[in-house]
């Protein structure tokens, strides 16, 4: 056989790269994933940017997941023309535990501790949604003194996590001072926290029933001396980045999501908000007492990156305020239900009766039943909608634990955000969306 | 004031009152029964009614598709339902909200083992992209339209779907190199 008739045999024809213009779009689709794709209907106008689907001169790139600026382990595919970004795709589950699968295992006493560790940002949203979902369940009140603890708690965290979003957001736009204050606020409150559950983070401290212990003495003066000090730094924060210049030209204008879109896409929080549409939890399906507390939903007009900034600065503020009124109208009573049911005896009691020795091992080896049923709890994280779905089959552990965790849903608004703008506008964008991996991947 | 109201204190009952029942608008639509336990409005539908009692509900103001997850119902095939509802396997729960109304409904569909499939919500609510892939990757539900149903947390040659209940903990070892397995 000559080498002609060997290569006329096993030939596949010429091995040239065609341009991608000879590909049809399914055979497009298979070659480079649909991954890639954008969400057509309501999400894909075409006519909005330029986008030259066939052309050559594009090039997909990596971005993560071990980039610094991707907020731990997100990986984005990027499909490029020049510095110009087409389309993306976020690709998620790097840090995946299986924390829902965990939580089947777990008993109701023990899950708090498992969903804390989701969003490591505002652990305490974490434990407040999944235990009002058990007593939701459990059809049990808690105490007026335990509610507002909650709201003051939460609300203290959803400061540090938007600090902490600040801090990280003016690193990665360059400014590092910004960096270095935003931790030294965070960590004043964590040092509260510290005080009051005994942990910076994962604090296990909000349970079904109530919370974990009372506020510690002097509580009042603790809290008085945060939010004293937390709004002049706000304002100083204000001045040093909302009307600089290049802090301006970084953000205005860049990743602009419109309400519709929005919507469209599930996103909550300060993404939301920015793009104009008042929706707050708190304020629209209020839970805990925040009927009762007076603050105001903070709405951009534009939907960009410097709204969304403005949105969480602003926040932080009305969170201020929040606390303030929940210092002032603190009541006194007990901080967890006398529900023998759930509540474990007290300490003291443990040491001269065995029937309080029992029951203490009892429910922190054995759980507590809650009866069958199933029920949808949200919440508003400082990230969005924070959801849990709950089903009981009557035993000890849930029968399915669902978060509905906002940066996961949030994420999906990436591709319509980054397609058009430049690439170093990315950084911007992602860390706008404020994405804490650890609830992306649960 | 409809929806959660959780957390709240003794005495405030502002739970659905005054608030048109979606279920009520849509019977017949494919909606087999519609319950208000723990104060939240529950609909059942058929598989085949699914899209469009979603379509209905999307027209009639459920403007956001919250949460969409699955649940395996594996150890409790003969479980209490309302009237109608023929039990399966798996079950798809759709959260919708009405940001006009400040009200959720919240939609389950039972699918069979035999056939896990339902429809997509991606042409609908584009924002149930993520969450249909999660339901597909942890349970095996397929959703008929969905663009990309591709594996979202687990590697994409991983086997088996980890959330179903015959999927023990710890039968599969951690994929450290060179570590022996747990067995």
């Amino acid at each position: 056989m000559t080498d002609e008739e060997l290569i006329a045999e096993t030939s596949e024809g010429p091995q040239e790269l065609q341009d991608l213009d000879d590909t049809s779009p399914e055979e497009l689709a298979i070659e480079q994933g649909s991954a890639m794709r954008l969400p057509e209907g309501l999400v894909l106008d075409p006519g909005d940017i330029d986008v030259e689907f066939g052309s050559d001169e594009t090039m997909i790139i990596n971005m993560g997941p071990q980039h610094p600026s991707t907020h731990g382990v997100l990986r984005i595919m990027l499909e490029l023309e020049g510095e110009t970004v087409m389309r993306s795709k976020p690709i998620i589950g790097y840090l995946h535990t299986g924390m829902e699968k965990t939580g089947e295992q777990l008993t109701y006493v023990q899950g708090a501790t498992n969903v804390t560790r989701m969003d490591y940002l505002s652990p305490l949203h974490n434990e407040l949604v999944y235990s009002l979902a058990v007593e939701a369940l459990l059809g049990i009140e808690i105490p007026r003194r335990a509610t507002w603890i909650r709201m003051l708690m939460t609300e203290l965290n959803r400061i540090a996590s938007h600090v902490m979003w600040m801090a990280t957001n003016g690193m990665d736009l360059a400014s590092t001072s910004m960096m270095i204050y935003g931790f030294r606020d965070r960590e004043m409150i964590l040092s509260f926290f510290e005080k009051t559950t005994g942990l910076r983070m994962n604090h296990d401290y909000i349970r079904p029933g109530g919370v974990a212990a009372d506020l510690p003495d002097g509580w009042e003066d603790d809290v008085t001396a945060i939010i004293d000090t937390i709004p002049g730094r706000v304002d100083e924060y204000d001045g040093m980045l909302t009307g600089q210049p290049i802090f301006k030209q970084r953000t205005e204008g860049v990743g602009i999501i419109s309400p519709e879109l929005a919507i469209a896409m599930s996103a909550t929080g300060p993404i939301l908000r920015a793009s104009g549409v008042a929706w707050d939890l708190r304020r629209d399906m209020p839970y805990l007492a925040y009927d009762e507390v007076d603050f105001d939903v903070i709405v951009g007009t534009v939907g960009d990156t410097y709204d969304r900034y403005a949105v969480r600065l602003n926040e932080i503020r009305e969170s201020c305020k929040i606390v303030r009124q929940c210092i002032d109208k603190m009541p006194l009573g007990d901080y967890r239900a006398q529900d023998k049911k759930v509540t474990p005896p007290p300490r003291a009691r443990i040491d001269e009766s065995m029937e309080a020795l029992i029951h203490h091992f009892k429910i922190f080896t054995r759980g507590f039943e809650v009866p069958d049923g199933e029920v949808y709890v949200a919440i508003e994280s400082p990230r969005g909608e924070l959801g849990c779905y709950m089903v009981s089959d009557g035993s000890n552990k849930p029968y399915r634990m669902h978060i509905r965790g906002p940066s996961f849903v949030n994420l999906q608004t990436l591709p319509p955000l980054l397609r058009g703008g430049l690439i170093a506008d990315a950084i911007a964008v992602i860390s706008s969306v404020d994405p804490v991996m650890g609830e992306v991947d649960r | 004031m409809g929806g959660t109201a959780f957390g709240r204190t003794p005495g405030d009952t502002a739970l659905m009152g005054g608030v048109v029942s979606p279920g009520a608008e849509l019977a017949g639509a494919g909606v087999i029964a519609s319950s208000g336990a723990l104060s939240q409005e529950v609909l059942h539908v058929t598989r085949e009614g699914y899209l469009n009692v979603l379509v209905s509900l999307r027209e009639g103001g459920f403007d956001m598709c919250a949460d969409l997850c699955a649940v395996d119902y594996l150890r409790h095939l003969d479980r209490a339902l309302p009237e109608g509802v023929v039990a399966e396997r798996f079950e798809v729960v759709v959260n919708l909200v009405s940001i006009a109304r400040h009200q959720r409904v919240r939609v389950r569909v039972q699918v069979p083992e035999s056939d896990p499939v339902v429809s997509s919500l991606f042409h609908l609510y584009p924002g149930s992209e993520n969450m249909e892939r999660e339901a597909f990757d942890m349970y095996g539900v397929r959703f008929e339209g969905h663009p990309d149903l591709t594996r979202i947390l687990m590697p994409d040659d991983w086997e088996g779907h980890p959330l179903r209940k015959d999927y023990s903990v710890g039968r599969v070892p951690v994929q450290f190199k060179e570590a022996p397995g747990p067995r």
